[in-house]
C-alpha cells in the first residue's frame, strides 16, 4: 500500500497526542499528576495540539477536504466515520478537563468525570484508527486480531513518553510515567514482533489463481497488462519500495523506538529537573521517530489482492 | 446510508462475462469511457491522454493472463468492472454514505457530491474496481450502465450497458441473476460460472463463465501431412494438365 505521508503524520501524532491524553487524564485522576496550571497548559496543549494537527493532516489526502464533515455521518458502519465521531467527541470532556486545570486550578470533583470521558475517548478513537484498517479483508497483513492493539499500545507508548519531559520540566515526580513508557514499549514492540512473524510466515489466502479462477488451467500469471502506464491502482495498492529495505527499517524502528527510547526513558528515572526534562524529551523524540517508522512500514509492507490481478509469473 | 440492504434485492443486476469467447479486443473498454464520460459518473477523466504517460480513470479494464503449461496453456482474455459484491464491503466503510447499494436491484454507485475522495472504498475492493478520478477528486465505478438500463428514450434493444451493446463476440451478458430462469442465469448453470475471489466471503453478483476445454492436439504436435493435389476431372483437372506443361 501506498504510505501517503499525510496519513503517517496523521496515525503518528494523533496517536501520540491522544496517548499523552490518556496518561495525563488518568494520572490526574489517580492523583500522580499535580493539579498545576502551568503543567496542565503545557500538557493538555500539546496533546490536543498534536491530535488537531494529525486530524488537520489527514483530510490532506482527500480529494474534497470540504466535505470533510460529512465523514461523520455514517457510524453505523463505517469505522472511518466512527473515528471521526469520536475524535470530535473526545474534545468535549477534553477542552472541560483542561479548562478546570487551567483556569481553575483543579483537576478534582466533577474534572475527575471529564478527565475519564477525556481518557475513554482517546482510547476508543485510537482503536477506531486500528478497526478502519483491521476491517479491510483485501490487505491480508492489515486483517489481523493485533492489528487494533498494536495501534493502542503504540499510541500508550508515545503518550506516556511524552508525558516524561512534562512533568520533569514542571519538576514533578515522573517515576511512574518512567515505569508505564518502559512497559508500554515493551508491550508494543512485543505485540509488533509478534505480528510481524506472524504476517511474514502466512500462507496467503489469495492466489492469482483464486484471483482470476483461472486456477483449473494451472498457474496463472499476466501477459498483457490492461494499460500501458501507471493507474490508481497500481499507485494506491501495489507500492513496492517498502519490501526491499524493510529489514533495515523494521532494525532501525526497533533501534529508535524501542532500544533508544528504553534507555533514555529509564535514564531519566536516575535524574531530576531540567536533565531528565531532557533526557525526556529525547526519549520521546525517539520512540515517535521509532513508531514514524513503524507506520511507514505498516503502509509499505501491506499487500493488497489487486495486485494479483498485475502479477507476472515467475520466469 | 452505508448499511447494505436489511434484504436481499429482489433483483440481482448483473455481468456474465464468457472468458472462453472474449477476444481481449478491449472495445468494451473503449465503450465504457465513451458512455461514462458523458453518463452518470461524468467526467471520467484522464491526465495527459497525449502526453508522454497518459493515465486515466477507467470503470472497466482487460487483463490477458496466460494459465496452464506448456501446449495446454492458454491466453485468457479477463475483463474487469465492478461486481456489484451482496457484501459489498467498500459500501459499509464509506464515512459519508457516497457509497450505496441499491435494494431494488443490487447496483453499487457513488452519489458523487456526497464523495470526499478518501479512497477507503477503493482499499475495501479486492478487486480494483473502484478508481480515483484524479481531476474531480471522487470515486468512479462501474453502474453498469444505469442511465442506458432504464433509459426509455432508447430503444428496448439497446437498454442494456455499453460493455454488452458493443462486444463484438457477444462475451458480455447482462441480467438478472436472481432469476433461475433469466437467460444469464441459464448460462451460469451450464457453464459452471464463477465469483473470483471466493474465498473473501464478498459474493460478487457477476459471474465468469470458464474458458471450454480446448479440442486435443495429435499426439506428436505436428498435423497431418496435406496429400499433393491431383485433381482427376474437370475444369481443375485441365487446369492442372495445362500448368504443368
Amino acid at each position: 500500500m501506498h504510505p501517503a505521508p499525510s496519513i503517517i503524520v496523521f496515525t503518528t501524532l494523533s496517536g501520540a497526542g491522544y496517548g499523552l491524553l490518556f496518561v495525563l487524564a488518568l494520572g490526574s485522576m489517580l492523583g500522580a499528576v499535580p493539579a498545576w496550571p502551568g503543567l496542565g497548559l503545557a500538557g493538555t496543549a500539546l496533546a490536543l495540539g498534536l491530535i488537531s494537527v494529525g486530524l488537520l493532516a489527514s483530510t490532506l489526502h482527500l480529494g474534497h477536504p470540504e466535505r470533510a464533515w460529512r465523514a461523520v455521518s455514517q457510524w453505523r458502519s463505517s469505522w472511518l466515520s466512527r473515528e471521526g465521531v469520536m475524535a470530535l467527541l473526545t474534545y468535549l470532556p477534553a477542552l472541560i478537563f483542561a479548562a478546570g486545570w487551567v483556569l481553575l486550578r483543579t483537576t478534582g470533583g466533577v474534572f475527575r468525570l471529564f478527565a475519564l470521558l477525556a481518557a475513554a475517548g482517546a482510547a476508543v478513537t485510537v482503536w477506531c484508527t486500528g478497526m478502519i484498517y483491521a476491517s479491510l479483508k483485501p490487505i491480508r497483513q492489515w486483517h489481523h486480531p493485533l492489528v487494533a492493539p498494536i495501534y493502542l499500545a503504540f499510541a500508550l507508548m508515545t503518550g506516556s513518553l511524552l508525558a516524561l519531559p512534562l512533568l520533569a520540566f514542571a519538576g514533578a515526580p515522573h517515576a511512574w510515567a518512567n515505569w508505564l513508557a518502559v512497559l508500554a514499549i515493551l508491550l508494543a514492540w512485543g505485540l509488533k514482533t509478534i505480528w510481524w512473524r506472524a504476517v511474514d510466515h502466512d500462507e496467503p489466502l489469495s492466489t492469482p489463481e483464486s484471483a482470476t479462477g483461472l486456477g483449473r488451467l494451472g498457474l496463472v500469471g499476466l501477459l498483457d497488462p490492461p494499460h500501458t502506464e501507471t493507474n490508481y491502482l497500481l499507485h494506491e495498492m501495489a507500492f513496492r519500495i517498502g519490501r526491499r529495505h524493510r529489514r533495515k527499517l523494521r532494525r532501525l524502528g526497533y533501534a529508535f523506538g524501542l532500544g533508544a527510547a528504553l534507555v533514555l526513558s529509564l535514564l531519566t528515572l536516575a535524574v531530576t529537573g531540567a536533565v531528565a526534562g531532557l533526557l525526556g524529551s529525547l526519549a520521546a523524540m525517539a520512540g515517535l521517530t521509532g513508531v514514524a517508522i513503524e507506520r511507514w512500514l505498516f503502509f509499505a509492507e501491506a499487500r493488497h489482492t489487486v495486485r494479483l490481478y498485475y502479477r507476472r509469473r515467475a520466469a | 446510508m452505508t448499511c447494505l440492504p436489511s434484504e436481499p434485492p429482489a433483483r440481482r443486476l448483473g455481468l456474465v462475462i464468457d472468458l472462453d469467447t472474449c477476444v481481449g479486443c478491449q472495445a468494451c473498454v473503449i465503450a465504457c469511457k465513451q458512455w461514462n464520460t458523458g453518463g452518470h459518473p461524468a467526467p471520467l477523466t484522464d491526465q495527459e491522454p497525449y502526453g508522454i504517460e497518459p493515465r486515466g480513470a477507467f470503470l472497466n479494464r482487460v487483463h490477458s493472463y496466460e494459465a496452464g503449461e506448456g501446449a495446454a496453456g492458454q491466453t485468457v482474455h479477463f475483463p474487469k468492472s465492478c461486481l456489484h459484491c451482496d457484501e459489498a464491503a467498500c459500501v459499509t466503510v464509506c464515512p459519508t454514505g457516497a457509497s450505496y447499494k441499491r435494494s431494488e436491484d443490487g447496483i453499487v454507485l457513488v452519489q458523487e457530491d456526497l464523495c470526499i475522495g478518501c479512497g477507503l472504498c477503493a482499499w475495501a475492493c479486492p478487486y480494483g474496481a473502484r478508481e480515483l478520478d484524479a481531476d474531480q477528486g471522487v470515486m468512479k465505478k462501474c453502474t453498469l450502465c444505469i442511465d442506458r438500463i432504464y433509459n426509455e428514450n432508447l430503444p428496448e434493444a439497446v437498454r442494456q450497458p455499453a460493455c454488452v451493446a458493443c462486444c463484438p463476440t457477444g462475451a458480455r451478458h447482462f441480467g438478472d441473476l436472481a432469476d433461475p430462469d433469466s437467460a444469464v442465469s441459464r448460462l451460469v448453470a451450464e457453464r459452471n460460472g464463477f465469483g473470483p475471489l471466493p474465498e473473501l466471503g464478498y459474493q460478487p453478483t457477476n459471474r465468469y463463465l470458464p474458458p471450454r476445454p480446448r479440442r486435443t492436439a495429435p499426439a506428436d504436435g505436428v498435423p497431418a501431412a496435406l496429400e499433393p493435389a491431383a485433381p482427376t476431372g474437370g475444369f481443375l483437372a485441365w487446369l492442372d494438365r495445362v500448368l504443368s506443361d
